[in-house]
């Protein structure tokens, strides 16, 4: 059952971290008990609805059937990365905007795989974006307002970027 | 004879010219969620907590003839094992509001017998999680297996195996109402359409379930309690009293929950668990269910109901009467009685002027877990089952779905139905002329038919109109008994505002934290309606039960109605003071004044005037400036009882108002049946609902989509199966399909604004619409998609797997 402790060291939103865990340990304990990261939430602890979604090294993976010692040596990113001090991140402002959410409990989550989602396709269509989220389950919103704050997020990051490019130029 | 006092509260008239509420402000909830600071109950785990492992029954019936826990007690990081008998001595029957609870007694863990799959038989306590469920595995139970009783009508035969022995029979709850005459109205109908119905048991499942901790202090015999539960401060008995503890030693403080849709209404076994096991070992303990504790032995399974039901009609299209039998499959207790068909009461003859009603309800009990709360507390079945009736009774008497409802309409308001409950106000016509609109209805139905013909494709079009009760009384629950031992139930809901010295506005709630709706918006909105200023400035705290005002809590579309009147009460209150203030400062007659732009001012002098400010500041530090009777302060409360609720008739031919503010909604899903693999696929889905004067319009919307995905799931998915041996087949969301994004289409939402005559502002509660009417409607599209194929669904969910074996029944028997 329980097993000699592992050394990992990984880095969690850009800061490095290295703990001794169990092999058994998960990777959402790590986040949330060892690290006191709250903002991963468990919802079905069975891999399907991916509240507990968080990246590693850029893509989607579910903490839940993560455990911590498969995280050594990567970059994790969770949505406390997200807002820069008082800023939120474009998917944040969408989010809030559309009323993207209603319990806030998938919403995390959510907002990690529609990073990943954008990241990959910085103009997403409101049919593509519906078939990128149903990775992940809301039980509150119908996903109608995700989507469209996702679409909007992505439109918004595209003039970011656009204007950023353009005082470089 | 039956004698009811009828009496209403005054009409109100609602000013038009509204700044915040109609407006669909961003919610002010959200920026901590958005950056995962929610605070849910998991967030609040410090490390030196206890943590809670429950060993459940494999078994869905069988006696517990040993528990062998020394193996456990001795596993690492255990500090106790608590079985169910060691639970009985500690703690009394869990709080059941059933017919008859002392011979179906309802326990925290089962003591010797266990009643389905999932039922705890002990408790483990340990420094973590792991270690606790490592120690657990250890518990050697020895069962000995009984026969399973697993279908409701099965159940009620003779020689079926017993439940609940002491109670001789699986049927905890069987009577008959009539209300008004229908025999003669049977006896004068044209025809009686006829229809046996069955709705499987489904649920809330939140992606969060449900959790407590718990910290009693042996120094104070104090037990404190963090909890997503509903912390109704008008209930916390139902816990103190299971713990056996004095309520005014126990404090429940609210914690925002991760969606409920009911499942955490009264979940009071969780936190009887954890204090429990709190007080056992004198340190604070933390138990969090896990999604199998969840699915399995929640206490908030849905309702799971088979239906005979008669529909008496004119050939002209006019219905006459309703007689209705229904059998509910509780599972194996009974906690809430059969208040779910109390609420099926409050609108049981839909938007349609049925001048009877009979209703026969036999609750039963089998080997499954028990029915609690989920979005629609029944009512939403029985919006289903009436819907499929006048469904089939347009197809039967060839008549025009659409025309035979309008032709039916209540059109006359206050109405009242024939159970006694009152339809405050509503303008159904002007829902379903905006809902064919929306839905392009017309243009649907010619696609429809040249789909059949040119492409061999079966479109569905599923127009349903139907009811959204809101504000419940709690007469529901108890009006099933002659002798109910209490007067009409007032459930109250408060406010506590307080301005500060430099006028800043604080609003304190009493009852459950957010949950998934926006009471902290809601209330935000209103303040800055009455106060005239920003909803982003005011303040949201709430306070624990013990030091808190009476609050029932979110349930039955109650919070925004009951809100709206406390912040209103409170204001009025505050109000009333400021303008004294103000009139002294300004040493003018205080009906001299008027509330203008955040202050009083002298009518027509608008250059002299106090802001709430400046009111402020003189009432917090310059008390002494004012006569004897003012004192310091500005902080007033309100304790909003329900608005109009009226007794039931002593015969119970009348059960008096008792959900008063009715919604009303059309929706309109066109979906294609594959009739090669039973899958459905939506092709349009039109939604418009009246709820009364719109506080968030945005946020509406987004409880009508999110309810409608749920009745979705309702519909075509989801369901907590059970074998014939009571296995529960749903134990994951592997298995419990909850509909992803791809299965839920894309809205085309409506609203229509009736205001309640009754209520502040004029708004109704709608935060079950969704789900109130969506397993109705699609079941109406699929039956309309393939009543060329001579196929009519009466089962929910609609799995491929039914769809395919309806469509294969049709074709041998043609």
């Amino acid at each position: 059952m329980t097993g000699q402790k592992r050394h990992i060291t990984l880095t969690v939103n850009g800061r490095p971290v290295s703990a001794d865990v169990e092999p058994r340990r998960l990777l959402v304990d790590l986040l949330r008990e060892d690290l006191g990261l709250h903002g991963t939430h468990i919802g079905c602890e069975h891999g399907v609805c991916g509240t507990c979604t968080v990246l590693r090294d850029g893509a989607s993976i579910r903490s839940c059937i993560t455990f911590a010692v498969q995280a050594d040596g990567a970059e994790i990113s969770t949505v406390e990365g997200l807002a820069q001090g008082a800023t939120l991140h474009p998917l944040q402002e969408e989010f809030w905007e559309k009323q993207g959410l209603q319990c806030g409990y998938c919403t995390p989550g959510m907002l990690m795989r529609a990073c990943e989602i954008i990241e990959r396709n910085p103009d997403p269509t409101p049919e593509q974006v519906r078939e990128e989220i149903a990775s992940n389950l809301c039980r509150c919103t119908g996903y109608q307002f995700i989507t469209e704050a996702v679409v909007d997020a992505a439109k918004r990051m595209r003039a970011d970027s656009d204007s950023t490019t353009g005082a470089q130029t | 004879m039956t004698i009811v006092d009828r009496s209403a509260p005054p009409v109100r008239t609602h000013k038009d010219n509204r700044k915040w509420v109609g407006k669909s402000i961003r919610r002010v909830e959200d920026p901590k969620f958005l950056r995962g600071g929610g605070g849910y109950i998991a967030d609040l785990v410090t490390p030196d907590m206890l943590h809670v492992a429950v060993l459940r029954s494999p078994h869905a019936h069988a006696r517990i003839a040993a528990i062998d826990t020394v193996a456990a007690l001795s596993a690492p990081g255990v500090h106790a094992v608590i079985t169910g008998a060691r639970a009985a001595a500690l703690c009394d029957p869990l709080p059941d509001f059933g017919p008859d609870p002392a011979n179906h007694t309802w326990r925290c863990l089962a003591v010797d017998t266990v009643r389905y799959v999932g039922e705890g038989v002990a408790v483990v306590v340990a420094d973590d999680r792991y270690l606790a469920e490592d120690a657990a595995a250890l518990i050697e139970v020895e069962y000995e297996p009984l026969d399973p009783v697993v279908d409701p009508e099965r159940a009620l035969a003779e020689g079926a195996p017993l439940v609940h022995e002491p109670l001789g029979s699986n049927c905890a709850y069987d009577r008959t109402f009539d209300f008004g005459d229908v025999e003669t109205d049977f006896a004068e109908a044209d025809v009686v359409i006829r229809d046996r119905l069955r709705w499987h048991r489904s649920g809330g499942q939140p992606l969060e379930t449900v959790g407590a901790i718990a910290d009693f202090d042996h120094a104070t015999g104090e037990l404190t309690v963090h909890t997503n539960s509903l912390s109704f401060t008008s209930y916390l008995f139902m816990v103190a009293g299971t713990l056996k503890i004095p309520t005014n030693k126990l404090d429940i403080i609210p914690v925002p929950a991760g969606g409920s849709f009911g499942s955490k209404l009264f979940a009071t076994k969780p936190s009887v668990i954890a204090g429990m096991c709190s007080r056992e070992v004198g340190r604070p303990v933390v138990y969090l269910e896990d999604r199998v504790d969840n699915m399995s032995n929640c206490d908030h399974h849905g309702s799971d109901r088979v239906y005979e039901v008669e529909l008496a009609m004119m050939r002209d299209g006019t219905m006459r009467s309703l007689k209705i039998d229904t059998i509910d499959d509780y599972g194996a207790y009974i906690q809430f009685g059969v208040g779910h068909h109390g609420n099926a009461l409050a609108q049981v003859t839909g938007p349609y002027r049925i001048g009877s009603v009979r209703y026969r309800v036999r609750a039963v009990l089998t080997n499954k877990n028990q029915q609690g709360a989920y979005r629609g507390f029944g009512s939403e079945v029985n919006n289903w089952m009436l819907e499929q009736m006048v469904d089939k009774a347009a197809r039967e008497l060839g008549l025009d779905p659409v025309q035979v409802r309008r032709q039916n309409f209540v059109r006359t308001f206050p109405h009242f139905i024939p159970t006694g409950n009152v339809y405050d106000s509503g303008n159904y016509d002007a829902v379903l002329d905006q809902a064919l609109k929306l839905s392009d209805y017309d243009r649907w139905r010619a696609e429809q038919r040249r789909l059949l013909e040119e492409e061999g494709r079966y479109i569905g079009i599923g127009l349903i109109t139907a009811q959204e009760r809101s504000v419940f009384s709690a007469t529901e629950f108890w009006f099933w008994f002659d002798e109910p031992g209490a007067p009409v139930t007032s459930m109250p809901e408060s406010v506590t505002l307080k301005v500060d010295a430099t006028g800043g506005i604080t609003a304190t709630l009493y009852s459950c934290a957010f949950w998934g709706n926006s009471p902290e918006t809601m209330v935000a909105q209103m303040v800055a309606e009455e106060f005239d200023v920003d909803p982003y400035s005011v303040s949201i705290v709430y306070r624990g039960s013990r030091d808190g005002l009476p609050a029932t809590g979110p349930g039955g579309s109650r919070t925004t109605v009951m809100l709206a009147g406390a912040v209103e009460g409170a204001t009025a209150k505050i109000k009333a003071k400021a303008r004294q203030a103000a009139a002294h400062l300004l040493e003018i007659d205080p009906d001299d004044l008027e509330w203008v732009d955040g202050g009083y001012q002298v009518k027509g002098v608008p250059e002299r005037r106090k802001s709430l400010g400046d009111i402020a500041i003189a009432l917090h530090l310059f008390k002494h400036s004012f006569p004897e009777e003012i004192e310091s302060g500005l902080e007033d409360s309100k304790v909003f009882d329900h608005p109009y609720t009226t007794m039931p008739s002593a015969d119970r031919k009348d059960l008096g108002v008792f959900y008063p503010f009715m919604g009303h909604a059309c929706h309109v899903p066109v979906i294609e049946v594959d009739i090669e693999t039973g899958g459905v696929r939506f092709l349009s889905y039109a939604a418009v609902h009246d709820c009364g004067t719109l506080v968030n319009p945005r946020s509406l919307a987004g409880h009508i989509v999110g309810g409608t995905a749920q009745g979705i799931g309702t519909a075509l998915y989801e369901e907590f199966a059970y074998d014939d041996d009571g296995q529960l087949q749903a134990t994951s969301f592997l298995d419990y399909l909850i509909p992803s994004a791809m299965e839920v289409p894309e809205l085309k939402i409506g609203h229509a604004e009736t205001p309640s005559p009754y209520t502040p502002h004029g708004i109704k509660g709608g935060g079950e619409g969704g789900r109130m009417m969506a397993p109705a409607a699609l079941n109406v599209a699929v039956n309309d998609a393939l009543a060329p194929l001579g196929v009519r669904v009466t089962e929910l969910p609609m799995t491929p797997d039914r769809l395919l074996t309806a469509i294969r029944n049709a074709r041998e028997s043609r």
